[in-house]
């Protein structure tokens, strides 16, 4: 990262916390270390008499209440909104605080910056020590900007003795900067510094925003209490909080996320805040079981009611007029009239009476039954049917998947989804294999033996038979069973390494096209598919394209073919998940191309090896298999006036601008959609949302499912600022970034996020902060953890590569971020490192997190490091034998295997609550995430510390604290 | 006379050969008067329980131009051990093996009575031989059913080593491999795609020297490395496997619809067959067995489109360039056929549905190869199942009557040349000394091949006389021709039966009674019925007619007696009295008539006619027909509507048909049930007679004829109307004042008409 700057001063930089030769140096020694969180003496009396949150000694100003959880104050339950708080002023004279400024990070004047360079220094500030001895830090701790809890047993202070990892590489010697070495065996000195020696001239990271923090407060402020829905431009709690919902005619949270419950009025006060307005949608979102999944209304032969001028569907927004006989839209204002077998009187509010019988006049989520009308041809469709496409080729074969996968399809198969209290799945299923040819399979029930019928033509596929491909499972059993017997029997000797993948595709699609119906098919594949076929690839990898104008051809498919078959694949409703089994590259970036348009999910387990990879697998598919789908959907979003959905972004196709065309979709799949003003809003009516899907359920119905959705809008800005919700702006941003890696270089990509948020910081700072100095950075409460995570996604992997990032995986991730939802951007691009061994052992609860840097870490402690992904168990070099022992069922932290990827089963607390927590971890994610173990100091390390994203990363990815320098910079930028 | 006719019948028993001319006109000029050309029908494989194969291979002349075969006919010098070759004089010496030959020891053949011999040959690989069936799948259940049956007999009819393979067809096609056990297991081709013989085999994987899909598992012996073992399979090894395959065979299982035909694939089906046997065994006996139940509806080879209300073409339509599908079609059948016949394989069509198969399309198949063709109303009648069964029958050796990849080789003496051959053949283009510029049937070429073949393919063989009238044949001097047939008999071993004959040159001008005397007319109406049907197949009918006529008038202003312009005073010699009915009969015939035939009909007519030997062309042109009555003894009475009597039982032979008809008093008196009584035994036995006969025939044929047993008024009496001599019709009825016979409802000219208009033109000098 860049950090453009002034002209050094004359005075040699005084080391400060983010990037000590290059970074930020006080201009002409005014302030030594000024406005620098974690500088400044104890006691030290705030700058501004706006400042607040001063554990009570300064008189809150504005009459902002405190923020509940950044304060050792008992003002919690308060709500969380920081006021728009007084800035700090700099030359305050040396130590001069920005303390307790909520969202506030002041930083030295940019005069002070030298020229842009490099920030190569080490990220690593010692942790402070906190206490509750030392107010000072408290102090600071205002808002959520760090630990403010008393003590702070969980992160940051050093456990008994061991001292902390990572800590202070030495003394704080201004010139030259020595690098951080991770592995240094700290020096016990080190802590018995003075903490304000120690972090004099650096940015103390524990008072920059906690995404910790953040997410504790939020769950203890809003996890107890039911969400209920009912109030307008509410904003919901953070995804990572466990809370219930209540549906009183919004629709919930977990359906539809915004990035602002509060939206300008007007496309100009929209384009000066640049806060981008977008809803992340996730039709089928899977719910807790204590709440209820939407009703069903049948609206009988005419189907559902609708308005007749937009075609929005009936919901609780819809006003009855002329005493019930007529309603008016809420979305486009047209009167319409109520046919006579919907009439019913209204109450003296105007509310008909029977409004709370009715979901769709009450509640923000239901469905209706489709009538004919709403299906393909005029005709209501048959059941899905799920074919399973195997690659028989050598490597499958010696990989063993091929028997494994068999082996589990034989019990798999009786947990195919089935409708509500359904005996059995109405889903039929089918078979093939191929390698260079396919392999049909009649699996008819009359017969002794399964049949296989070869294609060898893959120039121009088609289905062999009708009759006994597509069957029941408990009729067809014994022959399904003898066939999954046989697969790997045949094909046990193969030397066929040729595959082909389009075709296969292709005959997938043209069997449910022959059955007429809608499915899904699941392709098991290993090999970039060089046999001489439609879809034909050749390896095309190549990293020296990486940071140049030709990097998103490494985005891109390799050719149009698939598109074309994806276009052809969502016609007919048909599905594509694929698990991909490579060894090497595979083109994932082409062979994604039709699982992504198709709405389906791709699975990768490079150089898959049973032994290893099988639970991850098995796993995986057990709940591919499973999951309710909704088949050959079409979402469409309907808006009020004034606004309107005018970019998607997810696994769908669109073939206009407006019908999201789905051919499979599942609760896992999010599509977010991105809104524009096209006129002036209301402030009194707000903006109000509509998303409807129609689509087949797994038994064949038919049906729609309505979410609404209503918003605030504001005449002011800063009503904006109070109600966005960072995780899902950041959710929206990342997708936007990852669609346009495959247009513009990455460099520019990653430019104009880093623009865009510091715009939006900007017109924060001009239009609703007080006015304050220059030299403070201060942030809107509810975006303060844009910064971090902005961090974060800029440098991942697919917008910063590491050098042992293959192509694949870019693609791979690319691709799987596109839709996510919002909880699971959050822990992918901010993983959670969970300690093991702080917490007493018999606390029931997940320990809280701490924070993704190297120097959280102890080196006496063990640590669980998730991000949807990835599930990593470090193990500090000094943990006590005893829990080595209990853990991994070995003497010493030496003879733990390093790599290991599953917990020996031991009979004792501590082993019994860490496999606990995995297995609760796992069962959080839409993926099984594999273990593993990585020891400090060990080779594998380095794959772990690549999820620290507080730290400056190997692959030149900015820490934590020189990107909020950065953005700071930027603003000031903006603003002068 | 006598002794003409048995002399032709000694040599057609003996070397299964009958010339038109028995004794050759001696000179280029004289010969092209004689307008029936000098031809033979040659049968190449004639039964001959009277002649054991010699077990060693034959002498060849050592001229390489040559390369005739020693022979009765040539001089041998026994001291010398040399032999003059008796077609280009060269002096050959005697192989060591012929050290101990003289006068009263001389090998088999310079016996004169083996002027035709077998040799087996030693050499060479032997290959089993191979059956590959076609199956049509879009059949009626029962349809289908029978067919199944009738496969699966068939199974337990074949040679144990022979190998057989399975493609099905509907939609789609399907080769089944043969070998798996478990899952059955076969490739699928697309019915709509043209594919090369290259793509074919690379799809069913024959091209890689192992495909390891299938291979024997790991403790198993490796099967022996032949790639087509998946496809084609010993029938000891899979006889249960096979069985059970067909038995499981179900109906094309894609959905028709209401109005529609169901889509058949015989184009593909037949070119991946052929592909298959192509890349595999090429030039092996094998036989593709297509057994199909409809036109082919879709893909290369298509004769209809599959919307029922469009009826596939009729001879109007053609005549009208109406039938969309029938040059592409025939175009991709020839094109199968030849690459078929390249390969020495051949193809076998057994079309079985009421309405048309497109066997005018698919003719050629079965033409060119030497393959037989069956039409039938369904799988389900004893006309398939026992024709079908008569393909598997065995000759008194116990062998099967069936051979392959045949090669006929024609060699003349000097003053002949041959112009061309009609028959199941195709030209091997083998460009000779003995091979003449004008063609008649397949010409410009010495050599044919015949790539199936059985004891009755009877081939037409026509001849030019190239010896300049200016250059004499010396007097007693003999023509010769050797005809050498290579073939692979049933029992896999190569065979070459060599027969040579000689006839004597006649000078046409002073020995002319001689040459008529030695005219064979039914060998020579035979011959010219070929000339005309081979015509007929390219040309337009009624220009073949009047190319008939045309040769018949001038035959008989040749050859007849007569005064100039006086009709009544004509005469025909013996030899050639019976030669203008065969023409007028012929006439009329389904060979030369499309009318009230569909196309499909007249293919099947032509395929048999071109052929069948001698007196099973006879009877096609005229059939048979025999009088059963109370007046005496069965008796042949003439082919005439005189011959429809009340009181008679008729039994006409029309080589295709049966036709048992009851004149009208006998059927009143079967209607009253006099058979039944015991006082009217005879009737009894006369209404049996015609039946046992009509079973012997049917026993005896194949194809095995549609049996008709009819009555005075029955419908199925027109079979009989149409073929007899209309000389009473509606027009002349009681014009001739006759009680007799029964009018027959036509426009056609009758013999009697006939005849005469052939004496006033043959004796006019007007043409």
């Amino acid at each position: 990262m860049q950090i453009g700057g002034a002209v050094a001063p004359a005075l040699p930089p005084v080391r400060l916390g983010y990037g000590p030769p290059t970074s930020l140096a006080p201009a002409s020694g005014s302030y030594p270390n000024s406005g620098l969180y974690g500088s400044y003496p104890q006691g030290q009396a705030p700058p501004l008499s706006q400042a607040q949150g001063h554990l009570g000694a300064q008189p809150p100003q504005r009459s902002a209440p405190p923020q509940a959880s950044g304060f050792t104050s008992p003002a919690s339950g308060g709500p969380p909104m920081p006021s728009v708080t007084g800035p700090l002023l700099p030359g305050q004279g040396f130590g001069g605080p920005s303390v307790s400024q909520p969202n506030h990070v002041s930083s030295p004047p940019p005069q002070a910056l030298p020229p842009g360079t490099q920030m190569t220094g080490p990220p690593g500030p010692p942790p402070p020590m906190h206490s509750s001895q030392q107010p000072g830090y408290q102090l600071q701790q205002n808002g959520s900007f760090g630990p403010a809890r008393g003590p702070q047993p969980n992160y940051g202070s050093p456990y008994p003795g061991a001292p902390t990892f990572g800590s202070q590489p030495g003394p704080p010697q201004p010139l030259p900067p020595k690098r951080l070495d991770p592995d240094a065996i700290p020096s016990p000195q080190l802590n018995e510094l003075p903490p304000q020696q120690k972090t004099r001239h650096r940015i103390d990271p524990d008072a920059i925003p906690s995404p910790i923090q953040v997410i504790e407060d939020d769950r203890n402020n809003r996890g107890s209490e039911p969400f209920v829905t009912g109030v307008r431009g509410q904003v919901p709690p953070l995804v990572t909080t466990n809370f219930l919902v209540k549906d009183q005619g919004n629709a919930s949270p977990r359906y539809i996320r915004c990035t602002s419950y509060n939206i300008p009025c007007t496309s100009d006060m929209a384009k000066q805040a640049q806060v981008p307005l977008a809803a992340v949608i996730k039709p089928l979102a899977r719910l807790p079981p204590e709440e209820a999944s939407p009703y069903v209304v049948d609206h009988g032969e005419s189907g559902p009611l609708r308005c007749n001028r937009c075609k929005a569907y009936m919901c609780p927004f819809m006003q009855f007029v002329e005493g019930g006989r007529r309603f008016q839209c809420c979305f486009c204002s047209c009167i319409n009239d109520v046919p006579p077998q919907y009439f019913q009187h209204l109450d003296h509010t105007g509310k008909r009476v029977d409004a709370y019988d009715r979901p769709e006049l009450s509640l923000g989520s239901y469905e209706f039954l489709a009538t004919v009308d709403y299906c393909k041809n005029n005709k209501f469709p048959s059941p899905p049917a799920f074919i399973f496409m195997i690659d028989v080729s050598y490597n499958a074969i010696r990989s063993g998947l091929v028997r494994l996968l068999c082996e589990e399809l034989k019990s798999l198969l009786d947990f195919l989804p089935r409708e509500g209290g359904a005996e059995e799945s109405a889903i039929r299923v089918g078979f093939v294999t191929y390698n260079k040819v396919l392999h049909f399979y009649n699996v008819k029930s009359s017969l002794a033996q399964p049949q296989m019928m070869v294609v060898s033509d893959v120039a121009d596929m088609f289905v062999p038979l009708l009759d006994g491909f597509l069957v029941n499972v408990s009729e067809s059993r014994a022959v399904i069973t003898s066939l999954l017997d046989q697969i790997p029997e045949m094909f046990a000797d193969t030397r066929e390494t040729e595959t082909v993948f389009a075709p296969v595709i292709q005959a997938g699609m043209e069997a449910l096209k022959a059955a007429e119906c809608a499915g899904k098919l699941f392709l098991f594949h290993t090999s970039l598919p060089i046999a001489e076929a439609p879809g034909k690839l050749k390896n095309r990898d190549d990293r020296k394209l990486i940071n140049t104008d030709k990097e998103k051809t490494l985005f891109q498919p390799q050719t149009g073919a698939y598109q074309t078959l994806a276009k052809e694949c969502v016609a007919q409703g048909c599905s594509v998940d694929l698990f991909l089994f490579p060894n090497q590259y595979v083109d994932v970036a082409t062979l994604s191309v039709v699982p992504q348009l198709t709405g389906g999910s791709v699975y990768k387990y490079a150089c898959f090896q049973v032994e290893n990879d099988q639970e991850r697998f098995l796993s995986d598919l057990r709940r591919d298999v499973q999951k309710v789908v909704g088949f050959d959907a079409v979402m469409r979003v309907r808006t009020s006036t004034g606004i309107r959905a005018v970019d998607f972004f997810g696994a769908f196709y669109m073939s206009n601008t407006t019908d999201v065309e789905l051919a499979g979709l599942d609760g896992d799949k999010t599509v977010t959609v991105e809104f524009k003003h096209d006129d002036r809003l209301n402030e009194e009516s707000g903006a109000l949302l509509q998303c409807a899907l129609l689509y087949t359920s797994c038994a064949g119905q038919r049906r729609l499912r309505i979410h609404n959705l209503a918003l605030n809008c504001c005449t002011q800005l800063a009503d904006l600022y109070r109600n966005c919700e960072t995780d899902t702006l950041i959710n929206y941003m990342a997708k936007f970034a990852y669609r346009g890696v495959l247009n513009s270089p990455v460099k520019t990509v990653r430019d104009t996020l880093i623009t865009q948020c510091a715009q939006i910081l900007a017109c924060y700072r001009k239009n609703c902060a007080s006015p304050s100095s220059a030299g403070q950075l201060i942030l809107p409460e509810c975006m303060k953890l844009l910064p971090v995570y902005l961090n974060c996604v800029l440098k991942s992997d697919v917008l910063q590569p590491g050098a042992e990032v293959t192509t694949d995986d870019r693609a791979y991730v690319r691709q799987l971020v596109t839709s996510m939802d919002v909880a699971e951007t959050n822990v992918f691009f901010y993983p959670r490192l969970l300690p093991l061994t702080k917490s007493p052992i018999e606390s029931a609860t997940e320990p809280p997190a701490v924070r993704a840097s190297e120097e959280r870490l102890s080196n006496g402690d063990i640590y669980l490091l998730e991000n949807g992904l990835n599930l990593f168990l470090w193990v500090g070099a000094s943990v006590q034998q005893g829990v080595v022992q209990s853990l991994f069922s070995v003497s010493s932290f030496s003879q733990i295997t390093s790599g290991l990827s599953v917990l020996p089963v031991l009979d004792n607390p501590l082993s019994k609550k860490v496999r606990g927590l995995i297995d609760s971890l796992r069962a959080q994610r839409s993926r099984y995430m594999k273990l593993i173990v990585v020891k400090q100091e060990d080779k594998l390390e380095m794959l772990f510390k690549h999820f620290l994203v507080e730290d400056k990363s190997l692959s030149g990815g900015a820490s934590y604290v020189d990107f909020l320098c950065h953005m700071h910079k930027e603003i000031r930028q903006l603003l002068s | 006379m006598a002794t003409y006719l048995e002399f032709i019948q000694q040599n057609e028993e003996r070397d299964g050969v009958r010339f038109s001319w028995n004794v050759w006109p001696s000179s280029r000029l004289e010969a092209t008067r004689m307008v029936v050309p000098l031809a033979c029908l040659l049968t190449p494989l004639k039964e001959r329980p009277d002649l054991p194969p010699v077990q060693y291979e034959p002498v060849l002349c050592s001229r390489t131009t040559c390369k005739a075969i020693l022979n009765p006919l040539c001089q041998v010098d026994y001291r010398a051990k040399l032999w003059a070759c008796n077609f280009c004089f060269q002096r050959n010496q005697f192989p060591p093996a012929y050290t101990g030959i003289s006068e009263v020891n001389q090998p088999a053949e310079l016996m004169p009575q083996f002027s035709t011999i077998e040799y087996v040959i030693q050499r060479g690989a032997q290959s089993p031989l191979i059956f590959l069936y076609v199956v049509d799948t879009c059949l009626e259940e029962d349809d289908l059913q029978a067919l199944k049956e009738s496969l699966q007999m068939s199974l337990s009819l074949l040679p144990p080593d022979a190998l057989v393979g399975l493609i099905t067809f509907g939609r789609m096609v399907q080769v089944h491999e043969l070998s798996c056990e478990g899952i059955s297991k076969s490739y699928v081709f697309r019915g709509t795609k043209d594919l090369t013989a290259k793509q074919i085999q690379d799809m069913l994987g024959l091209t890689k020297p192992a495909m390891p899909m299938q291979q024997a598992r790991p403790g198993q012996p490796q099967e022996q490395p032949f790639v087509s073992g998946r496809f084609l399979q010993p029938i000891h090894k899979i006889d249960m496997n096979l069985t059970d395959l067909l038995g499981e065979l179900q109906r094309d299982p894609w959905p028709v619809t209401q109005g529609k035909r169901p889509l058949r694939s015989t184009g593909v089906a037949l070119s991946i067959a052929v592909g298959l046997l192509e890349g595999t065994f090429p030039n092996t006996g094998a036989r593709i067995m297509l057994f199909t139940g409809g036109p082919p509806t879709q893909g290369p080879g298509m004769v209809v489109g599959d919307e029922l209300k469009v009826p596939i073409r009729s001879w109007h339509d053609i005549e009208k360039d109406n039938a969309r599908f029938m040059k592409k079609a025939t175009k991709h059948y020839e094109m199968l056929a030849n690459r078929t016949a390249t390969n020495g394989h051949c193809i076998d069509i057994y079309a079985c549905a009421l309405d048309q198969t497109g066997l005018l399309e698919m003719k050629c198949c079965a033409n060119l190869t030497g393959g037989h063709m069956v039409m039938g109303d369904s799988f389900n009648t004893s006309l398939f199942k026992q024709t079908f069964q008569r393909i598997f029958s065995k000759d008194f050796n116990g062998d099967f009557r069936m051979a392959f990849g045949a090669t006929l080789e024609v060699k003349t003496s000097r003053e002949l040349k041959v112009a061309g051959a009609i028959g199941p053949c195709v030209s091997l283009n083998v460009k000779g000394p003995c091979v003449s510029e004008n063609e008649l049937g397949v010409g410009g070429t010495s050599q044919w091949k015949i790539c199936g073949l059985d004891p009755t393919s009877t081939l037409g063989i026509y001849f030019e006389v190239v010896n300049q009238h200016n250059a004499p044949v010396p007097q007693g001097g003999r023509g010769a021709i050797q005809f050498v047939t290579q073939y692979q008999h049933s029992s896999t071993q190569r065979r070459i039966r060599v027969t040579t004959i000689a006839r004597n040159w006649a000078d046409a001008q002073s020995q002319l009674r001689h040459i008529e005397a030695a005219f064979d007319q039914e060998a020579a109406a035979v011959l010219m019925a070929r000339l005309g049907v081979f015509r007929a197949e390219s040309e337009e009918g009624p220009d073949v007619l009047r190319w008939l006529d045309r040769q018949l008038i001038r035959l008989c202003q040749k050859f007849g007696q007569y005064n100039k312009e006086d009709p009544t005073s004509f005469r025909l010699s013996d030899s050639f009295s019976l030669y203008p009915q065969f023409m007028f009969h012929l006439r009329r015939s389904p060979f030369l008539q499309v009318f009230n035939n569909s196309p499909d009909e007249s293919s099947y007519y032509r395929h048999h006619f071109a052929r069948q030997d001698l007196t099973q062309s006879l009877i096609m042109i005229q059939p048979i027909l025999y009088s059963y009555s109370f007046q005496g003894p069965p008796e042949p009475v003439l082919l005439d509507s005189s011959s429809i009597l009340a009181d008679r039982i008729l039994l006409m032979d029309t080589f295709f048909q049966i036709v048992i008809y009851l004149g009208e008093t006998i059927a009143q008196w079967r209607k009253a049930g006099y058979q039944d009584m015991p006082e009217y035994e005879n009737f009894k036995h006369l209404l049996q007679a015609p039946l046992d006969d009509a079973q012997e025939i049917l026993q005896a044929r194949f194809p095995m004829p549609r049996y008709i047993n009819t009555e005075h008024g029955g419908s199925q009496a027109r079979f009989l109307l149409s073929k007899v001599n209309p000389s009473q019709t509606h027009n002349n009825l009681y014009a001739w004042g006759q009680e007799t016979g029964a009018p027959i409802l036509t426009d056609d000219v009758s013999l009697q008409v006939f005849m005469d208009h052939l004496k006033k033109l043959a004796v006019s000098s007007a043409c």
